[in-house]
């Protein structure tokens, strides 16, 4: 069967970027990120299991969303704790390239590799629909394709999606040029501070979103407007 | 030793949760509600006999896990 997306062959001549997605129980969208990840760069990324202790040899590693351990106690306090994260958190100190989405940004914020936290939707609903984000650094590895003040449509499904951060941490993430993404004036759809939707570390190796890309690639998602951020893992 | 643990939400926070609370109170007719705020609580038995060692203990897994210190303060109680 046709599985509905296709491989962009502008971007075969030396596929090089290996990733790992990794699983948490009650992980739901490794496999959308592991195909986007694969249409785009050519090489199916390695699942790596929460038990593991050792990642791959890997260029990148992807936490993606779902509801890891049904976000009991806190979403994304349980996983941030199992065994592989122990390796992700070292590897991510040396430079390794992570990259969380939705439930991922809250597992690697809970781990400490982000600043802040994110709490409960400001309204208290859970949502799920489309936003704009407006690409405020293009100099990442997975913005570089993308110019400065670019709009994007992406979805969000999230009931806790509210970013917060002291006041000096907001100062270092908006001073630094540090948010990556950030929510179009009328479509924060959490109430997030200053409108973050998505931040890199000082770094700059580590990255967490709440929006979707992996689901905004292909012509059957409706729109193919993520493709570039995708895109952007072959040039770094 | 049990520990009676209490998680609130750092002052500043934004509490919708609380905020939802306050306003059903406000519904039932509850007109001397100022302000509500929600917070967790743990009962954990531990095998430690110390009360000081039983609260260093119970300290590190509230700094671990069962709080968020960038949102959250905790409270032991041991008895």
């Amino acid at each position: 069967m046709d599985p509905g997306f296709r491989r962009d062959d502008r971007n075969f001549g030396t596929p090089h970027m290996k990733s790992a997605v990794v699983v948490f129980p009650g992980i739901n969208r490794e496999r959308d990120m592991m195909i986007a990840l694969e249409a785009v760069t050519g090489i199916a990324p390695v699942a790596v299991w929460h038990t593991d202790t050792e990642l791959p040899k890997v260029d990148l590693i992807v936490v993606p969303g779902g509801f890891s351990y049904g976000d009991y106690l806190r979403c994304g306090a349980i996983a941030a704790r199992s065994p592989i994260m122990t390796d992700i958190r070292a590897k991510a100190l040396k430079g390794l390239k992570v990259l969380g989405v939705c439930n991922g940004f809250q597992i690697i914020t809970e781990a400490g590799l982000l600043p802040g936290a994110l709490v409960r939707n400001a309204h208290l609903h859970f949502v799920c629909r489309e936003v704009k984000l407006e690409i405020e650094n293009n100099s990442t590895f997975f913005t570089n394709r993308v110019k400065k003040g670019t709009v994007v449509s992406c979805p969000v499904a999230h009931g806790e999606g509210n970013y917060i951060c002291d006041e000096e941490t907001l100062k270092s993430l908006e001073g630094e040029g540090r948010v990556v993404f950030r929510y179009t004036l009328d479509t924060n759809p959490n109430g997030a501070m200053n409108n973050i939707a998505g931040i890199v570390n000082k770094a700059g190796n580590v990255i967490g979103m709440m929006p979707h890309p992996e689901n905004m690639i292909e012509p059957l998602h409706g729109k193919t407007d993520c493709r570039p951020l995708f895109e952007s893992l072959l040039a770094a | 030793m049990k520990a009676k643990v209490k998680v609130t939400l750092k002052k500043g926070v934004l509490d919708p949760q609380g905020k939802a609370i306050e306003g059903a109170l406000g519904h039932l007719g509850f007109a001397g509600v100022e302000h509500v705020r929600q917070g967790k609580y743990f009962e954990i038995d531990v095998t430690e006999t110390d009360k000081a060692k039983a609260l260093s203990e119970v300290k590190a897994m509230c700094e671990k896990l069962i709080a968020n210190t960038v949102i959250e303060n905790y409270d032991i109680e041991l008895a």
